[in-house]
């Protein structure tokens, strides 16, 4: 099922005279393909968990429309629109068993979808087989680990087959080992199902790590859209540029004069075609080679040894952030830790942004 | 809308029977208080006007029922507040035993007050062939007995308080145990590092911490206290006046109610002076513990 | 607060003495009302000094007190009472206490304010007019009667109201989207989760019940609908003939059982429950 957005606006009236709505979600407009994982991501207080609740219709949208395939479901109360939902502290009902929590949404269903109790328990065991908790069904949520739990909500959304699955910051109450062991198992439930799935999340990697496509969001405003490699390698503007990627990209100040990028007193990069001004010259971590004939000189701060890689950090008069660092392979390892470090450049990995609007420069 | 309406039906049930047994009857009762010699079975009455008030304030059987409520008030508050608070204060210094006591001091809530009161007042009463319990205690001390529960009125009234607070104390020792053991234990440790004695930790820490609850059982005390009445029957039979152990909300029922009953005019008077008295204590009370109360 | 091992000892036992000369006050009529209702009627009246203990103990007094007077009726009767005010309270406090604390409608705040200011207006202010009303319904002497004014509590209300906020909004949101009614939601959710404290309700309205004297004994004058404490009252005043004070006795103590097994059942809970707010009655 295809979920489009079309214009679709919520505005939170204000709480006193003095303070002024809040945009929470600002004309957006996309279109979700069939059967595709969607990671929505930005900054708390972006507006994509508003975004979430639009789409599942908790909250009533002031404008706009919300389509799921060709069908209107605007003013569709939550209940009727068949999503599954997993909330970020999971909801599960306390006082009743695994398997009484996936069977839930089943009894509620009317008429001729009405279930056989057999049904529902053939039908519970078969989604609890698929998240691989079909041993726990008669445990309460408090007897299961924060993992367990996750996929018995999980289940419970998946039970009565959602035309769209949606899930609020799934990951962010486990710990780190098990983020990465259960981002892996989301990915999988998806493609077994094949729902169309919209996750919300503020961790970068781990959206771009598992989606089919990410939107990135800022203050209600939708920045981008795209397959995680492509928005990283192609950001539109300085926040998305930023957001993306760890350790963050380095931003210098910088501008473009007589065909040059320059920063400081250095020319860095060929810019031909493209008009004078300032700049924000934004380079990623691996967009640097140690070359002892180098166009950037920095000064050196320190070497981090990752293993496989080796970080150096250093400094420069015009970076904007605390420091600069770059990841290199741990063989251009360099001999000494201090005084001053040159670089070549990699150009598809320096991004230019106007000044002002911050805008990426083409 | 539908929203709205789907509360409201929700909301119905409590709305109408607060509205029929609370709401209408706080008005009526003001009517009531204001229509002189109301008669019953016609539902007429002759002015209106502050007769009903006039009437009961000299009525010497409600002013026996103000001084006995008083009196009870008076002795009992401060009698079962106190000594509550020394058995809190020894419950929350011992551990073996500690809920064998709690159990039983708590048993008294959890008893019929008409049931036991019978038990009382065998237990202070003389008759031509037995002699009360407690007579038998004061005698084998060195005391003459009295008859507590038709004799004289000291002995009657004191009877009347020690089953009041007897009452009252499972209750006040139950909360004042658990503000207790909610005082943060760091503080007494601090204290004893820097050498304060026991009666300074009492007084400096125990005494401030707990003052809201305490404070708070005087308040609910007060207009427990002022509202006796089913204990006074226990004792003394229902006929509170020929026993002179009247209350004010006993004149109210039998001004509603029984022999000397079908006076809702002087009922309603009655009861508004009593409410007028505990508003008025529980207002002081409450200015008081605004200043008093170093921690709240 | 340094003290001696001695000292401390000394405290620890002048301490305990102290609490020991209370539980035996607070005992001791529990102990005499037992002790009185096993003695021979005759034996007791021998006894112009009570005797501690009694050398033949007999059950003849407890079935004095079913025989010679209607106490079973009175217990009956305070069963039905006590089980249709507490299980008519639940179906009415329910309901409001969830529209308080989950639904939203225009002036939810203020009506509720208007309900704890009613909590402050004591029951012998409105009971005139109560009595009144009942009479006037030709309710005397009827269950109802006796029923309607006391099955709504506004201090419940509020301790279920707040205990249902305590409940996270998700659980909410995540029934919404699995197609729950809001009454289903409130029966199938809420609850059975909120299942602590409307047993410590339920518990707590039962006391109550069971103990309440006052208006049962306004509005019934057919000793037919007296509850126990209107029937002590009669035993004393004119069942069993003036002295048989080891059949009423009887009579106290059957009527004092029910409750104290029940708390002994559930003594936690109720006291945890009256901490938590409860008072008398």
């Amino acid at each position: 099922m295809k979920v489009v957005l079309d214009h679709l606006t919520k505005r939170f009236p204000a709480r006193s005279k003095k303070d002024h709505d809040v945009i929470a979600v600002n004309d957006f407009n996309f279109e979700i393909p069939d059967g595709k994982l969607i990671g929505l991501l930005g900054p708390s207080g972006c507006g994509k968990s508003t975004t979430l609740n639009l789409i599942s219709g908790l909250e009533k949208p002031t404008s706009g429309k919300i389509y799921f395939g060709e069908e209107d479901v605007t003013d569709l109360p939550p209940e009727e629109r068949g999503v599954g939902l997993v909330f970020q502290n999971y909801a599960l009902y306390p006082h009743l068993t695994v398997e009484q929590n996936i069977i839930f949404p089943l009894q509620n269903l009317k008429g001729e979808q009405k279930m056989t109790r057999e049904a529902m328990h053939s039908k519970a065991m078969e989604v609890a087989r698929l998240v691989q908790i079909d041993q726990l069904m008669e445990r309460k949520p408090k007897e299961l680990s924060g993992g367990q739990q996750q996929r018995v909500a999980i289940a419970r959304a998946l039970v009565k087959i959602p035309r769209v699955l949606l899930l609020d910051e799934p990951l962010s109450n486990l710990d780190a080992r098990l983020r990465l062991l259960t981002r892996e198992e989301l990915r999988r439930i998806q493609r077994e199902t094949g729902v169309t799935t919209i996750f919300v999340t503020h961790d970068q990697e781990e959206a771009m790590s598992i989606s089919d496509q990410i939107v990135v969001m800022k203050d209600g405003i939708l920045q981008q859209i795209g397959k995680p490699q492509q928005v990283y390698d192609d950001p539109v503007n300085l926040f998305v540029a930023q957001f993306l990627g760890t350790p963050q990209i380095n931003v210098f100040e910088g501008r473009i004069q007589a065909g040059k990028v320059w920063i400081g007193e250095e020319a860095v990069l060929d810019a031909e075609g493209k008009q004078d001004g300032d700049v924000w010259a934004a380079i990623r971590p691996e967009g640097f080679i140690p070359d002892p004939q180098g166009v950037l000189t920095c000064s050196m701060d320190r070497v981090e040894v990752m293993g496989r890689d080796i970080s150096i950090v250093s400094t420069h008069e015009k970076m904007t952030g605390r420091n600069i660092r770059s990841i290199i392979g741990a063989e251009y390892m360099p001999k000494d830790s201090s005084g001053t470090i040159r670089f070549n450049l990699k150009k598809n990995k320096v991004h230019l942004f106007d000044r002002k609007s911050e805008e990426r420069i083409k | 809308m539908k929203k709205n309406l789907k509360a409201w039906l929700y909301l119905l049930p409590a709305i109408l029977f607060l509205g029929v047994f609370m709401v209408y009857p706080l008005v009526d009762v003001c009517v009531y208080s204001l229509e002189e010699n109301y008669n019953f079975a016609r539902q007429s009455f002759t002015g209106v006007g502050l007769g009903n008030f006039h009437h009961v304030l000299s009525d010497p059987y409600f002013v026996q029922a103000l001084k006995n409520t008083f009196l009870i008030v008076i002795i009992t508050v401060p009698l079962s507040t106190g000594l509550s608070l020394l058995i809190a204060l020894g419950l929350s210094s011992i551990k073996p035993l500690k809920n064998l006591y709690q159990t039983v001091f708590f048993l008294p809530y959890v008893t019929n007050t008409l049931a036991v009161g019978l038990v009382f007042m065998i237990l202070f009463k003389n008759t031509e062939y037995s002699q009360a319990m407690v007579n038998l205690l004061i005698t084998r001390l060195g005391g003459t007995g009295v008859d507590f529960i038709e004799g004289p009125y000291w002995a009657k009234m004191f009877v009347m308080c020690f089953y009041t607070i007897w009452v009252v104390m499972p209750f006040k020792i139950l909360i004042l145990t658990s503000a207790l053991a909610s005082v943060n234990q760091d503080y007494y440790k601090a204290a004893r590092v820097d050498g304060a004695s026991s009666g300074r930790i009492f007084w400096k820490i125990t005494l401030p911490m707990i003052s809201p609850t305490v404070f708070y059982l005087i308040i609910t005390g007060f207009i427990g206290a002022f509202k006796a009445y089913s204990d006074e029957v226990a004792l003394f039979g229902t006929n509170l006046n020929a026993a002179g152990m009247n209350t004010i909300v006993g004149y109210v029922y039998d001004m509603l109610y029984g022999d000397s009953g079908g006076f809702p005019g002087y009922a309603a008077a009655a009861a508004l002076i009593l409410f007028a008295i505990v508003f008025t204590i529980t207002y002081i009370n409450l200015t008081m513990s605004r200043n008093k109360v170093q921690y709240m | 607060m340094e003290m001696s091992k001695k000292g401390s000892r000394l405290s620890k036992g002048l301490i305990y003495f102290l609490l020991t000369v209370w539980a035996v006050v607070v005992l001791f009529p529990f102990y005499w009302m037992i002790l009185t209702s096993l003695k021979d009627f005759r034996v007791y009246n021998t006894e112009y000094i009570p005797r501690f203990f009694t050398a033949n103990p007999t059950l003849q007094n407890y079935s004095d007190a079913f025989t010679s007077v209607p106490l079973g009726r009175y217990l009956l009767n305070t069963v039905i009472f006590t089980a249709a005010t507490t299980g008519l309270m639940m179906v009415v406090i329910v309901p409001a206490a969830y529209a308080f604390a989950r639904l939203e409608f225009k002036g939810r705040n203020l009506v509720f304010a208007l309900f704890l200011s009613l909590m402050m207006i004591p029951a012998e202010l409105v009971i005139i007019t109560n009595y009144v009303t009942i009479v006037n319904w030709n309710m005397r002497n009827t269950y109802l009667g006796m029923i309607l004014p006391s099955v709504t509590s506004i201090f419940y209300i509020y301790l279920l109201k707040e205990n249902f906020e305590a409940i996270p909004d998700e659980l909410y949101s995540a029934a919404k989207v699995d197609g729950t009614s809001d009454l289903k939601y409130l029966l199938k959710v809420m609850v059975p989760i909120s299942q602590p404290t409307i047993v410590t309700i339920v518990i707590l309205k039962v006391i109550e019940c069971w103990n309440s004297y006052v208006w049962p004994r306004l509005i019934t004058y057919d000793p037919n609908y007296f509850l126990v404490s209107n029937g002590i009252q009669e035993i004393r005043e004119n069942g069993f003939g003036k002295e048989n004070i080891p059949a009423m006795m009887a009579a106290v103590v059957v009527i004092s059982i029910p409750l104290i097994v029940l708390f002994l059942f559930f003594r936690k809970k109720i006291m945890a429950g009256v901490s938590r707010g409860g008072t008398k009655g």
